[in-house]
């Protein structure tokens, strides 16, 4: 068991004949991921990388029974198309698009909501990396060759800093149960909160790190969680600790806004919670290591 | 994006929130134009930066000639003005706003924003406010009344009379409350802004409600839907280097340090800085290439980062994904012969290709220094870094 995606998971990708859409579909596909096909409106009927091309997400859904989608949209396009997916009835979706109006995010969250908690589409990103269970699917833009198989969950904001968490943990021989970027955004999809509550009902998950930034509460909510219903060792590496308040750093969410929110301060709340903190980026391996090893 | 006081206001009166009269001035003499056109006999001059805490800086001032207008005037224009807001480097006024001074019996805090971890819109109200609304807030929460709206339905005018009571408006007023709440409701909504404050907002003697002040910001990835908004930028507020980044579609922030930065994605972006940070220096920048490091992307990266003349020392790191060591290494050899490069340059690379990527690096002959983890490139570059301040100083000794 991995959380999210698996190696059967059937897999659209929305903005299938793009540049960008076609690229990252082909590599998933050399990964190993089931892709089944794609959608791009007004190019139904067509064939790409050798798999049918749909109209409607709708109708992806009915002929191919897609489960998930990757979404490589345009920014001003990109909210309507995670709402079709919704609508479709696709179960999982990850929004790779960067630069999505803050305010289309909020319509899609409402619009999300208006589904059931168990019938609800999970989103993860926009603005992020993707999914990978490492061996068996890739829903994302990662190097999949960095990631090793293993126990350790992984959920993170950054792409980059996550493939950097990655490849510590291989240059160790610790593997990857799944990996999940929630994205930089100041309203995204799922929080960190969220995906801990996929890792705590996985038997493969042994321990999970959580890599945050400065900016808004989603790390401490998670801990919170973590604390009472995780059942696992929790380990959290915090960047910006050198971040002037205040300003933006690239990601739109990553602005120390209000009290409680840089890094030395999430940190300190992080560790009363009771998670294992990395006190540099460079030791996100070797703490990760220390914990399993006394496991 | 952040705009000026008076385009705000501006704004917001196409909402029919009320403002005093007032006019927009270049120069002393325009001013003066402006207070004739104004009339009555006593005006408020105010600088037009991007900051708040306008006033303790000496940025907002009441003259009672039109003589006093021109003088005022001619002190703010040019002037670089230092708030708690702006950071020490201050931000120049080239603009100026001449208002009629109101005759205020009441002031109050409205402040409409997107709340990112509710996901909705927030009202934010205080029947106190002003200046002081800050210590105010630290030293007594329960006072800021806060209502969400629901995004499928919008605000509903219950809601707004309940801002309005929570404001301590009198029932004269109350329509006229209802009618600018909802404004600047439909000013939020209707240009992707992230927030529209009014501090204050103000009952005036004759009881009519005025928004002396207004400060809005703006959504930026919403901009291409909003032009008009967008072409209220003005780069005179803005870091310089910040604007060229944002040209060759690299995200740039200038810091105090000497340790110049190039990374890919912001969050390694800021572990690495933080590395430094640990390693006993100090980031002079953040900047992230992005995804996609072309030759010529990293070519304009390095130039930006040292146009910087305090940097010290240069650190690249870059954890290759969509991207290839190799490319990136090619890139960084082409950006280093073609600038003529004077400090020493540390590079780190990792991911797909990277064997090939170090091989190009040590093929070049150029004087670049290899790291291999995260850890040995901040320790590098703070070496380095230290190396040359050390020369320079025995230099001038």
């Amino acid at each position: 068991m991995a959380i999210l995606i698996e190696k059967t998971t059937r897999i659209i990708v929305q903005d299938f004949t793009g540049k960008i859409g076609s690229f990252h579909a082909q590599n998933m596909i050399n990964y190993g991921s089931n892709v089944v096909g794609g959608v791009t409106p007004g190019k139904g009927g067509q064939r790409h990388l050798g798999l049918p091309v749909f109209n409607t997400v709708k109708q992806a859904v009915r002929d191919v029974g897609a489960e998930a989608s990757i979404i490589f949209v345009p920014p001003a396009f990109a909210a309507d198309s995670i709402m079709e997916a919704a609508d479709a009835g696709i179960s999982y979706c990850v929004a790779i698009t960067d630069g999505i109006p803050t305010q289309d995010m909020m319509t899609v969250k409402n619009f999300l909501r208006r589904s059931s908690r168990e019938e609800r589409m999970m989103l993860t990103g926009p603005n992020c990396a993707g999914t990978i269970s490492p061996g068996k699917s890739m829903l994302g833009i990662m190097p999949g060759h960095i990631y090793l198989p293993g126990n350790v969950g992984i959920v993170g904001r950054s792409g980059t800093l996550g493939y950097e968490a990655a490849d510590q943990l291989k240059a160790l021989g610790i593997g990857v149960s799944t990996s999940v970027g929630i994205g930089g955004d100041p309203i995204n999809g799922s929080s960190h909160r969220d995906v801990l509550e996929k890792f705590a009902e996985d038997s493969e998950t042994k321990v999970v790190l959580m890599i945050g930034e400065i900016g808004g509460q989603q790390e401490i909510e998670a801990a919170i969680f973590a604390r009472e219903n995780l059942n696992k060792p929790l380990i959290a590496y915090i960047a910006g600790l050198t971040a002037p308040p205040g300003r933006r750093m690239g990601h739109a969410g990553a602005i120390i806004s209000s009290a409680g929110e840089s890094a030395a301060e999430k940190v300190a709340m992080l560790k009363e919670l009771g998670a294992t903190i990395c006190p540099t980026p460079s030791a996100m391996g070797e703490t990760v290591a220390k914990v399993l090893s006394r496991m | 994006m952040d705009i000026h006081e008076y385009q705000a206001k501006e704004i917001i009166s196409d909402y029919g929130v009320k403002i005093a009269e007032g006019g927009l001035a270049h120069s002393p003499e325009e001013a003066v134009q402006r207070a004739r056109e104004i009339g009555g006999d006593v005006w408020v001059v105010k600088a037009q930066i991007h900051s708040g805490a306008r006033g303790k800086a000496g940025g907002i001032r009441v003259c009672k000639t039109h003589q006093e207008v021109e003088s005022v005037a001619q002190e703010l224009l040019g002037k670089t003005l230092v708030t708690k807001q702006t950071g020490p480097s201050g931000k120049v006024c080239s603009r100026v706003y001449v208002e009629a001074a109101t005759d205020i019996a009441r002031e109050m805090y409205f402040c409409i924003l997107v709340e990112r971890s509710a996901e909705r819109i927030v009202m934010v109200g205080c029947a106190d406010g002003g200046m002081e609304i800050e210590d105010l807030v630290d030293s007594n929460p329960d006072v800021i009344k806060r209502i969400y709206v629901e995004p499928a339905v919008g605000l509903q005018d219950f809601q707004a009379r309940k801002m309005a009571f929570a404001l301590g408006i009198e029932e004269s007023q109350r329509n006229q409350a209802v009618k600018t709440i909802k404004g600047c409701y439909r000013a939020l909504r209707d240009l992707d802004a992230n927030m529209l404050e009014i501090n204050p907002l103000v009952v005036t003697r004759s009881g009519e409600l005025v928004a002396l002040d207004a400060k809005m910001n703006f959504d930026a990835n919403a901009l291409f839907r909003r032009h008009r908004i967008f072409e209220l930028r003005d780069k005179s507020q803005i870091d310089p280097r910040e604007i060229a980044a944002a040209d060759h579609d690299l995200s740039y922030i200038g810091l105090d340090g000497d340790i110049g930065c190039m990374i890919n994605g912001a969050g390694l972006a800021m572990a690495t800085m933080d590395m430094i940070k640990l390693a006993g220096g100090e980031p002079a920048n953040f900047l992230d290439v992005g995804g996609g490091a072309s030759a010529e992307r990293t070519e304009k990266a390095f130039r930006l980062v040292l146009a910087d003349k305090g940097v010290k020392a240069m650190l690249v790191n870059i954890f290759a994904g969509i991207n290839r060591c190799d490319w990136i290494a090619e890139g960084v050899v082409h950006a280093v012969r073609n600038i003529d490069m004077k400090v020493p340059l540390i590079v780190r690379l990792s991911g797909t290709n990277v064997e090939a990527g170090r091989r190009i690096i040590a093929d070049s002959g150029l004087p670049i220094i290899m790291a291999e983890t995260l850890a040995d490139a901040a320790e590098k570059a703070v070496k380095a870094r230290n190396e040359v301040v050390a020369r320079e100083r025995g230099g001038k000794v």
